[in-house]
C-alpha cells in the first residue's frame, strides 16, 4: 500500500526512488506508468492526466519494469520493432528509432539473436532499449541494473545519466552507489510512505560532513519504523 | 494496432515448435478421419443408388468430418487461449501492453483477432480435403460453405470463452483447464438435455453449429455465437481495468 506521496520530475532529470525490499518502490512506478490504478489522487505526465486520457499520457513514457518484458521466441530486432510500433511510431521511422537505440544501448552486434539466448546482462539492455525506443520524454527504469556484472553495471549508469540529460529518469533502486553516481535528486520509501525528498547531496551531508550516505538512509527508515 | 497485436501472436505461435507440432497430429487427425468417412461412402454407395434422395458423398463426408473437427477444437482451442493472457502475465511480459499507450479494446481484439487466424490457417485444409473429390465428382459448395462459416463462428466463441479464462488467473494450466471445463460443461448440458425443446441446448455452442452442419444458415445461431463472443470479450476487457485497479 502505498500513501500520502507526492513525486515531481523536471525535464533533463534523474530522480532515484530509493527503498528497502518491500518498500514500495515498484507499486509507485506501476502506478506512474499506468500499469495499475491509483484509488485516489493524480499523475500527469507532460501535462495529461494518465487516470483519466491514459493513452496520450502513455505515450511519453517508457517503462522498464524490474522483469524485462521480453518475448523470449522473438529476435532482438523483432522485439523492439514491435515495442516502436506499440508506443505508436510509424513503420517508415521504426527501422531508424531501432537503429538508434541499439546503438545506445549497445546491442548492434545481437539484433538477429533470439532473445531467449542472450545473457542476463543483455536481456536487461534489450529491456531498456524497448523502453527508450521511442524517445518518451519520461523514462522509468525498476532495478535496471539488477543482476548485471560490474562492467555492465558501469555501461548502465553511464547510459542512464546520458539519457538523463535529454529525458527525465526515474529509477528506483536499493542500492545506494547507484543514487550516488546517476542521480540528481532522490526520494526515500519507507513501507509505503516517502521519508525523504532531496538531492543527493543533501543526503549525504550531516552534521556539515560528507559521505554520509548510508548513515543517513539507514537513520531516516529507522527514524519512520520508530514513528509508526 | 489491433493488427500488430494479431500479428505478434501469429508470430509467437509461428516460431514455436510445440506449434508445429499440434498443426502435424491435427492434420494427421483430419486426413485419418476423411479417409475413413470416404472408405464408408465407397462401401455403401451401391446401397445408397437404391434409395430415393440418398445424400450425397459431399453429405456423408463433410457433415461428421466438420463435426469431430468441432469436438477437437473444443480440446484444443483452451491449449492456445491459456497463452494469451496468463502467460503473458506469468512470464511478466503484460506491463508491455499496460504501459503502452492502448485500450483493453486494442489489447482483447489484438489477441482475439491473432489466435483465430491462426486457427482459421489450421482449419483450412479441411474445406482443401474435400475438394480434392472436385475432379471425381460433383461436391455440394453450399454444405462446404456453411459447416467453414459455423466451424469459424464457433472457434470465435472457444477463442472468446478461452481469453476471457485467461485473463482470470497467471496459471495457464489452470487458465487452460479452466477454459475445457467451461466447454464440455456446456457440451454436457447439451447432452444431458431430456427433451428435444429444452432451453438448456441453446446454452451450448456446439448445438448451434449443428445446423450449419446440416447445411442451414440460421440468423438464430449467428446471433448466438455473436452475442456468445461480444460478452466474453467485453469480460475479457473488464477483467484487464479490474487488474490495473486492483492489482
Amino acid at each position: 500500500m502505498i500513501r500520502d506521496i507526492s513525486l515531481e520530475l523536471k525535464r533533463g532529470e534523474v530522480l532515484g526512488l530509493l527503498g528497502h525490499n518491500g518498500a514500495g518502490k515498484s507499486t509507485t512506478l506501476q502506478l506512474l506508468t499506468g500499469c495499475l490504478h491509483p484509488d485516489s489522487g493524480e499523475i500527469s505526465v507532460c501535462g495529461v492526466d494518465l487516470v483519466h486520457q491514459p493513452i496520450t499520457a502513455k505515450a511519453h513514457i517508457g517503462y522498464l519494469p524490474e522483469i524485462p518484458p521480453l518475448y523470449r521466441e522473438l529476435n532482438v530486432n523483432e522485439y523492439l520493432k514491435y515495442a516502436a510500433r506499440l508506443r505508436g511510431i510509424d513503420s517508415a521511422s521504426v527501422n531508424a528509432a531501432l537503429a538508434l537505440a541499439k546503438q545506445r544501448c549497445g546491442l548492434n552486434g545481437v539484433g538477429k539473436k533470439n532473445i531467449s539466448i542472450l545473457s542476463k546482462g543483455y536481456q536487461q539492455r534489450v529491456g531498456i532499449a524497448q523502453a527508450i525506443i521511442h524517445q518518451p520524454d519520461v523514462i522509468v527504469l525498476d532495478e535496471p541494473t539488477v543482476g548485471l556484472d560490474p562492467a555492465q553495471i558501469r555501461d548502465v549508469r553511464s547510459l542512464i545519466r546520458e539519457l538523463g540529460d535529454s529525458h527525465s529518469v526515474i529509477l528506483s533502486t536499493h542500492l545506494l552507489s547507484e543514487v550516488e553516481s546517476v542521480c540528481d535528486r532522490v526520494e526515500i520509501l519507507h513501507t509505503g510512505e516517502l521519508v525523504f525528498s532531496g538531492t543527493t547531496a543533501e543526503l549525504d551531508v550531516r552534521d556539515g560532513k560528507t559521505g554520509n550516505l548510508e548513515e543517513n538512509f539507514i537513520r531516516l527508515t529507522e527514524q519512520h519504523e520508530e514513528s509508526i | 494496432m489491433i493488427r500488430l497485436i494479431a500479428m505478434r501472436e501469429l508470430r509467437s505461435l509461428l516460431v514455436i515448435p510445440s506449434t508445429w507440432f499440434v498443426f502435424a497430429v491435427l492434420q494427421f487427425i483430419f486426413a485419418w478421419f476423411f479417409l475413413n468417412a470416404l472408405e464408408s461412402f465407397l462401401d455403401f454407395q451401391p446401397q445408397m443408388t437404391q434409395i430415393a434422395n440418398a445424400p450425397g458423398v459431399t453429405h456423408v463426408i463433410t457433415a461428421p468430418l466438420f463435426n469431430m473437427a468441432a469436438l477437437l477444437l473444443m480440446m484444443l482451442v483452451p491449449m492456445f487461449t491459456m497463452r494469451l493472457i496468463a502467460e503473458e502475465r506469468r512470464n511478466q511480459t503484460f506491463a508491455l501492453l499496460l504501459s503502452s499507450p492502448l485500450s483493453s479494446l486494442n489489447i482483447v481484439l489484438g489477441k482475439f483477432v491473432g489466435l483465430l487466424l491462426f486457427l482459421i490457417l489450421l482449419m483450412s485444409t479441411l474445406p482443401l480435403m474435400l475438394y480434392t473429390l472436385a475432379p471425381g465428382t460433383q461436391l455440394d459448395h453450399g454444405l462446404i460453405f456453411s459447416n467453414c462459416l459455423g466451424l469459424i463462428l464457433l472457434t470465435t466463441t472457444y477463442v472468446s470463452l478461452g481469453l476471457y479464462i485467461s485473463a482470470l488467473t497467471t496459471q495457464p494450466v489452470i487458465a487452460a483447464i479452466g477454459a475445457m471445463a467451461v466447454l464440455v460443461g456446456l457440451w454436457l448440458v447439451d447432452l444431458g438435455a431430456s427433451t428435444p425443446d429444452s432451453p438448456w441446448h441453446h446454452v451450448s455452442p456446439l448445438h448451434h453449429f449443428q445446423s450449419f452442419n446440416n447445411g442451414l444458415l440460421d440468423s438464430r445461431d449467428i446471433i448466438f455465437f455473436f452475442v456468445f463472443s461480444t460478452i466474453f470479450l467485453l469480460l475479457a476487457m473488464r477483467r484487464i481495468d479490474n487488474n490495473r485497479r486492483y492489482g
